[in-house]
């Protein structure tokens, strides 16, 4: 076993790894689950670790055959909003404390079926809102790089788990950048596939129209096999894709030859840290050299975009979150009458961040302003399609950062919104076009913080990000080197 | 009644009517009634957190048969949407239903009023799903059911055309037999499987404006929806020629004591937020999915009624009669095909058939006695062969024994009795048994035929030939006749 045990091993690794039988998968999760016992305690990407389930799991595995299992004893951690079957699932909020679900997400399922043991439940802001894992009922989860720093949000806690060297692989849900401004403040890599491209059964809903599950892990490659597992039409989500994902392959040296690739000209009037724009020209020079056609593009106005992100994710979020009403499940506040219950329960279960945006998205739907705003959201998001679908036309990859900067200090955007919520402004696009996006570890800002770059491609065209952002990941070469409570910063205190 | 004038009701209706599908409307649980409380549940139709709706192409199949039998336009692509509400019976706290998008649009439904051919235009009919149900329990205490949760239902609006009370409660009967005779909803109003809501706003005569109007639900009988509806019309009346206006406001129907009460006044009213359901992309109906319904439409009720008063010259009370319910047509036919006489037919199947159905209970497609020994028996009597009196005796028992007409004729011995020479003999019989009458008679009080007829009748068991019997008689108590 090498030093730091086999929890730092990519996927490939792991699948080399059993294939030259080197290890068994009890081996394997058994070190995940020894890393997340020594790494969490001041990481804190886990609200739930499965260990006695993933070991028995492994042990099961451990006689049986690989074959057919793309994903054969690989340990993955699952955000707390993806429903599994009897464990814990939380949404990072009060009001879910203790809900055990009835059933298997259709990700989690396909996940087993493709022979992954799923070793615990992941912090995340609270319903998915939040861009830095702070919006947690139980604990803010830090960044491994930098433990004073966010990871980003709101799947923080897979993120954080896969840079810390915990899983190979974990499990996202992006909304308006969740898999993505993690996935780069962490060092690490998350794809948020086409709208559809993964069943939503089984994601609590945050926001459904812009809604997708997507991977998050050390390289390009454990992304697209994860993806590759868990994409495909299922018939108890009637928004899936009926049409297959296309096969996710690096493609090789000549991956970028004869790419067509466009560059924001839009983003020259935002406030980009050095490291950031140092990252995208080395990635467009790169991509040039490698024979790519490298132009500008206009996109649809970036304020606009997150305009109308905003109004249609809170719109449709108070509507799916009004279930969590004390009736049935969760947590609830008596009183003797039926209303106060609700708002009992309500107040004491949802968190600031969740209340305002179901107070937003009341406002934006209720009459008199639904037009005004609802209304006015969705024509823009359309136009902002037709937008993006023109632009496809001319090019295969659009290449933008995924974050203005590197991961912010814990804490300091907590009181205001606004600037949190302005930190999807590059990520927000492919969420309201419903795009396939992927964000990749790009180089490390002057206080080596990780910086990364997106790559977004037309509707269905998974292969085309996978195929760039394999060809950028050898050529940026980002290794991973946090130590979670080394260099960085303190523990949690 | 010239203040009566002084405004006319104007009179719209929502209906729900729960579909029969086997199954529910966004889940696979079944649609059931009457099973064990919280036993036909998934994590869909319960709405626990991540669990997504998918669309029962059965429900879809059933709303656009009723579309094209209605004549409406079915949208190719229509839309779902959610209406927000908190209420209990209700778990995700919105309803799955359509709002600016529906499936169908326009379309009237037609039928035959007793003044003339009526027909009622619609607004709209669209999918959407029940909520479960409440049962409040002593102490304070209140429990949901949710196995009708998620039951699909389609709403049928009509537009503001209805004039009275009992215009209104017509074309909910006959918008019920619609229904049941599509076998798409029981229409049962008692319990639930067909709701009625009421719009009503009152106007002055000739007018085209139409005044404020207030909505009563829970209408829960067709003689709910008259009541109730005459109620508030009355109230209206009241307010307005009181010099109020009239405010939007919404009652409920209280059965047991037959009144209104306000639920929702105008300052209560709901904003629902609607907006499109973001977990189901746009429903698309192809014109195959409406051709295979509209070819396999059944014939009509009202087309089906008239054809009967056309086809068999029945006057248009039995028609209605047998056009209550397409089984019942059916058997008619059946019966007409098989050799009944249509009028005799007619009378057989309203008095006899449909009696002892209502006293046994039970559907007319498993009634124990055949349209085609129907036939027989309803020629047995049209021949002259048993007497229609016999007649009712053999449609019992073969209700009874499930035996053809013919066998319970021979074994309990009831063929007409038509030799004169018997017949002369019972008739002899009952005048000697008569004598009084018999004088009376003679001294001229005609009306003691009737007597004579019966009493040969019962001597006979009621095989006598009635007319026979009738002619022996009078020429036996004629004066100077007969008595040999
Ligand atoms: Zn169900």
């Amino acid at each position: 076993m090498p030093d730091g045990g086999y929890s730092d091993l990519s996927v490939r690794g792991i699948e080399e790894l059993y294939r030259r039988g080197g290890a068994r998968p009890s081996d394997v999760v058994g070190s995940c689950l020894d890393a997340i016992e020594a790494k969490d305690g001041i990481v804190g990407a886990f609200v739930e670790v499965f260990r006695e389930e993933a070991l028995a799991r492994a042990r099961e595995l451990d006689g049986e055959d690989s074959r057919g299992r793309p994903l054969f004893g690989v340990p993955v951690a699952v955000k707390d909003n993806i429903c599994t079957r009897l464990m814990p699932t939380s949404c990072g909020s009060r009001i879910l404390r203790g809900y055990r679900p009835p059933y298997d997400a259709t990700a989690v399922s396909r996940l087993r079926a493709a022979g992954a043991v799923i070793v615990g439940k992941t912090n995340m802001d609270e319903f998915a809102m939040g861009s830095s894992t702070e919006h947690s009922s139980s604990h803010p989860t830090r960044n491994p790089w930098d433990t004073d720093c966010a990871p980003g949000g709101s799947s923080g806690g897979s993120a954080a788990a896969v840079a810390a060297g915990m899983v190979p692989l974990a499990l996202g849900s992006d909304t308006g950048g969740s898999i993505r401004q993690p996935a780069s403040f962490c060092g690490v890599t998350g794809i948020k596939g086409t709208w559809g491209r993964v069943s939503r059964y089984g994601l609590v809903a945050f926001a459904s129209s812009l809604d997708q599950i997507g991977p998050i892990a050390a390289d390009v490659d454990g992304c697209a096999r994860a993806l590759r597992a868990i994409a495909g039409a299922d018939g108890i989500d009637s928004t899936a894709l009926a049409d297959p994902c296309p096969a996710l392959e690096g493609g090789g040296e000549a991956a970028l030859d004869g790419m067509r690739i466009g560059v924001p000209s839009s983003i020259k009037g935002i406030d980009l840290d050095p490291s950031v724009s140092a990252a995208l020209a080395a990635a467009v020079r790169h991509a040039a050299e490698a024979g790519s056609r490298v132009a500008e593009v206009d996109l649809p106005d970036l304020g606009l975009t997150i305009a109308c992100y905003y109004v249609i994710a809170a719109a449709e979020a108070s509507s799916n979150l009004a279930r969590y009403d004390g009736v049935r499940f969760g947590m609830r506040v008596g009183s003797d009458t039926l209303g106060e219950m609700y708002a009992r329960t309500r107040s004491a279960g949802f968190g600031e961040e969740v209340k305002r945006r179901i107070l937003l998205g009341t406002f934006v739907l209720s009459s008199g302003y639904h037009d005004q705003y609802y209304g006015r959201a969705c024509e823009v998001r359309e136009r902002i399609r037709d937008c993006y679908r023109r632009l496809f036309g001319s090019i295969d990859l659009l290449i933008l950062p995924t974050a203005p900067g590197p991961a912010f200090r814990l804490g300091e955007r907590l009181d205001d919104p606004v600037a949190m919520y302005l930190s999807d402004i590059f990520t927000t696009p492919a969420s309201v076009a419903g795009l396939p996006a992927v964000s990749i570890p790009a180089g490390l800002s002057a206080d080596g913080l990780p910086v990364g770059l997106q790559l977004i491609a037309a509707g269905g065209r998974e292969d085309l990000i996978v195929r760039g952002a394999s060809a950028l990941e050898r050529a940026f070469a980002f290794r991973r080197r946090c130590v979670p409570g080394g260099s960085g910063g303190g523990g949690r205190s | 009644m010239r203040r009566e004038a002084a405004y006319e009701p104007v009179i719209g209706l929502e209906v729900h009517a729960q579909l029969l599908t086997r199954t529910k409307l966004f889940c696979r649980c079944p649609a059931r009634y009457g099973a064990e409380p919280n036993t036909l549940v998934c994590p869909v139709c319960l709405g626990l957190p991540g669990a997504l709706p998918a669309v029962n192409g059965e429900a879809v199949a059933m709303a656009v048969r009723l579309g094209t039998a209605l004549g409406c336009r079915i949208a190719p692509a229509s839309v779902f949407a959610r209406k927000n509400y908190f209420y209990p019976d209700c778990p995700r706290n919105y309803q799955i239903t359509m709002y600016d998008a529906p499936l169908c649009e326009g379309g009237a439904l037609e039928y035959d009023a007793p003044e003339g051919p009526r027909l009622v235009e619609l607004e709209r009919i669209h999918l959407e799903d029940d909520a479960g149900k409440l049962l409040h329990r002593p102490a304070a205490r209140s429990l949901v059911d949710f196995n009708r949760c998620g039951v699909p239902l389609v709403e049928i609006v009509t537009r503001p055309v209805l004039g009275d009370p009992s215009d209104a409660a017509l074309f909910l009967q006959n918008l019920r037999r619609l229904l049941r005779w599509l076998g798409i909803c029981d229409g049962n109003l008692e319990e639930g499987s067909m709701r009625c809501d009421v719009n009503v706003s009152l106007r002055t005569p000739g007018s085209r404006r139409l005044g404020t109007r207030t909505e009563i639900k829970n209408l829960n009988s067709f003689k709910a929806v008259e009541a109730g509806i005459r109620l508030e019309i009355a109230r209206q009346r009241k307010v307005l020629e009181g010099g109020g206006e009239i405010e939007r406001q919404t009652s409920l129907w209280n059965a047991r004591r037959r009144e209104l009460v306000v639920m929702r006044s105008k300052e209560e009213a709901r904003d629902y937020r609607y907006f499109p359901e973001p977990d189901l992309p746009p429903l698309e109906v192809r014109a195959e999915l409406v051709e295979r319904e509209r070819s396999r439409l059944p014939e009509l009720p009202l087309a089906r009624e008239r054809r009967l008063r056309a086809e068999y010259g029945l006057p248009a009370y039995d028609a209605g009669v047998l056009c209550a319910e397409r089984g019942i047509a059916d058997y008619f036919e059946r019966a007409v095909r098989a050799g009944a006489e249509p009028k005799e037919g007619a009378n057989w199947v309203m008095r006899e058939v449909l009696a002892s159905l209502r006293e046994r209970g039970g559907r007319i497609e498993e009634f124990a006695v055949s349209p085609d020994d129907l036939a027989r028996l309803v020629r047995l009597v049209s021949d002259g062969a048993i007497s229609r009196t016999a007649g009712t005796e053999v449609f019992r028992e073969m209700l009874r024994t499930g035996e053809e007409p013919g066998a319970v004729v021979g074994r309990l011995g009831l063929e007409l009795l038509a030799d004169p020479r018997r017949l002369e003999m019972m008739v002899d019989a009952v005048i000697a048994a008569n004598p009084g009458e018999a004088a009376r008679f003679r001294g001229g009080k005609r009306q003691l035929l009737e007597f004579f007829v019966g009493q040969v009748m019962k001597e006979s068991g009621g095989t006598a030939d009635p007319r026979l019997a009738r002619d022996l008689i009078e020429r036996r108590l004629a004066p100077g006749g007969g008595e040999r």
